[in-house]
């Protein structure tokens, strides 16, 4: 690709006390690329995916997303506008319906009128597949359909980026499918991605590249089909033959 | 709400408008009991006089308590928010006065705005803010309730899972966005039953303010008492007026909190 990367991780590093929960991780995400990350528990696969949004800030490096410095940035809300993110447990409001959970961050943060932002939200809800539960709280829908809410919330805000943090583990194995299929699409729509999932059918079906973070450290950046054929190095066969049995 | 929520359940064989295992038994019972003597208390020409020489007391006693009750909130909100924030100077300001307040007695809070902080405001000022009397005991009671607050405010906010704060924040909202619309909305909801206790124990307490001889319910009784030398009447109407109260209040504060559940 020749243009410009989206996101630019230089060296980075963050650490929880004694615990490195990322050193010195460079990537570089292009627009409309889908980047998976993989890796061990404790790997820094979530601290890293906090960091692009600053939800956590970096204690070394530098993180460029759409021209904004993260760290530097006196304009973090906007730019964190532009990044979606999709948590592994939804964290939706819980004392707002479907549609205002979607509705919220479009009148204050993209100050749009109120019906308009009700129509964006049925769209969007059309879209990942629950259109008519729009009038549900988050405790009357199943988690398959309070990820898809959660989805429907972050792409209401028409972000550049969308980050997933594990998206699935914590859904029924009968509810993983819908929240992928809705994440394909996007892939396919074009939507910059950067996703921590160990969902393989996922990543060969959507994935451009495949990061592998162990230790806090990037083991192998690749893409998919070198993955499977021929990993190059031993720590990332060691862990496929672990999560693949 | 949703239809589904609104729906009755199938399968009664007679649709109960009330569910009678909700009916606050305690309450239905204490009231009949209340009636009973009330109505005694009310045909008693010895009761009805202290009724009558007491009914100043009473409002004294509401208008100190709504007032205080709501500044309390309020102050109670801003250090609370103060407490729950990152900035080192709020924190340690809103911890002093939480720590300092909780320390003190209500009773020597009361004497010491009545007798020490709003004399001094008025001299400072050439007798331009005088809140002796009943602001000064409003202002003691709200010092005092407004730490107690902070406190509740604080833990409900504490309480609420920090994936609520951050996906507000990975929105894009402020921090302050995020507290008002997304945080304190849900906190809100669950303090009220210890908010709601704390309105009833200010009633009770405001007892306290009759020793800076304001004319509060208490104080008009011990008046009553003092000139008749009817303690039995005199305090038993006391008692019963302030129960009375809280019961009424109890109420209120139990209809307020089944509707925020039910929302
Ligand atoms: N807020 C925090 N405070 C202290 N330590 C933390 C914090 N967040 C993460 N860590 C530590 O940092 C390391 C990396 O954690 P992280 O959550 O990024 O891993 P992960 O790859 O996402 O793991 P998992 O697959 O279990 O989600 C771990 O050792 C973790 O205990
Ligand atoms: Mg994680």
């Amino acid at each position: 690709m020749n243009r410009e990367p989206i996101i630019r991780i230089e060296n980075v590093y963050k650490s929880f006390g004694h615990v490195k929960a990322v050193a010195g991780v460079s990537l570089e995400v292009y627009p409309g690329e889908v980047v998976v990350i993989i890796g061990p528990s404790g790997g820094g696969k979530s601290t890293l995916l906090r960091c692009i949004n600053k939800l956590e800030t970096i204690d070394r490096g530098r993180i460029i997303v759409d021209g904004h410095s993260i760290g530097e940035t006196k304009q973090i809300n906007k730019v964190r506008a532009e990044i979606g993110m999709v948590f592994q447990l939804f964290n939706l409001f819980p004392h707002l319906t479907a549609l205002e959970n979607i509705v919220l961050a479009q009148r204050r943060v993209r100050h749009r009128k109120h019906k308009r932002a009700e129509e964006i939200a049925h769209q969007q809800l059309a879209k990942v597949g629950i259109a008519e539960k729009w009038n549900s709280y988050p405790s009357q829908l199943s988690g398959g359909q309070q990820q898809r809410v959660a989805i429907a919330r972050a792409l209401a805000m028409d972000p550049k980026i969308m980050l997933f943090d594990e998206p699935t583990s914590a859904l029924d194995p009968e509810m993983i499918k819908g929240v992928l299929d809705v994440m394909l699409d996007l892939a396919r729509e074009g939507m910059t991605m950067v996703v921590v999932s160990h969902e393989m059918g996922f990543v060969r079906a959507a994935a451009d590249r495949v990061a592998l973070l162990d230790e806090g450290a990037l083991v192998e950046v690749t893409t998919p089909e070198r993955l499977f054929d021929s990993p190059e190095q031993e720590r990332t066969k060691q862990f496929l033959s672990q999560i693949l049995h | 709400m949703t239809t589904e929520a609104r729906k009755v359940p199938q399968g009664r064989v007679f649709p109960v408008p009330i569910p009678w295992e909700r009916v606050p038994w305690w309450a239905v019972i204490l009231a009949i009991v209340g009636v009973t003597i009330g109505w005694s208390v009310l045909t008693s020409e010895a009761y009805l006089r202290v009724i009558r020489f007491v009914t100043v007391g009473v409002r004294l006693t509401l208008h100190v308590t709504v007032v205080s009750y709501i500044i309390a909130l309020v102050l109670g909100l801003i250090f609370g928010l103060m407490r729950v924030s990152d900035n080192p100077v709020l924190y340690a300001v809103s911890t002093l006065y939480v720590e300092v307040i909780r320390g003190i007695p209500l009773l020597v809070i009361i004497l010491y705005v009545g007798y020490v902080i709003t004399p001094r405001i008025r001299d400072a000022t050439g007798g331009q803010i005088n809140l002796q009397g009943v602001p000064a005991a409003v202002l003691a009671m709200a010092i005092c309730y407004g730490a107690f607050e902070a406190e509740v405010y604080r833990g409900g906010i504490e309480s609420i899972e920090a994936g609520q704060m951050e996906a507000a924040r990975s929105l894009g909202m402020s921090y302050i966005q995020a507290m008002r619309y997304v945080i304190l909305p849900q906190a809100i909801r669950r303090i009220l039953p210890p908010l709601g206790n704390d309105f009833i124990s200010l009633l009770k307490d405001s007892a306290l303010i009759s020793v800076i001889a304001l004319p509060d319910l208490l104080q008009m009784g011990r008046l009553y008492v003092s000139r008749t030398y009817r303690a039995f009447e005199g305090y038993n109407t006391v008692a019963l007026l302030y129960l009375v109260m809280t019961l009424c209040l109890s109420l209120v504060v139990r209809l307020v909190e089944r509707k925020a559940a039910i929302e």
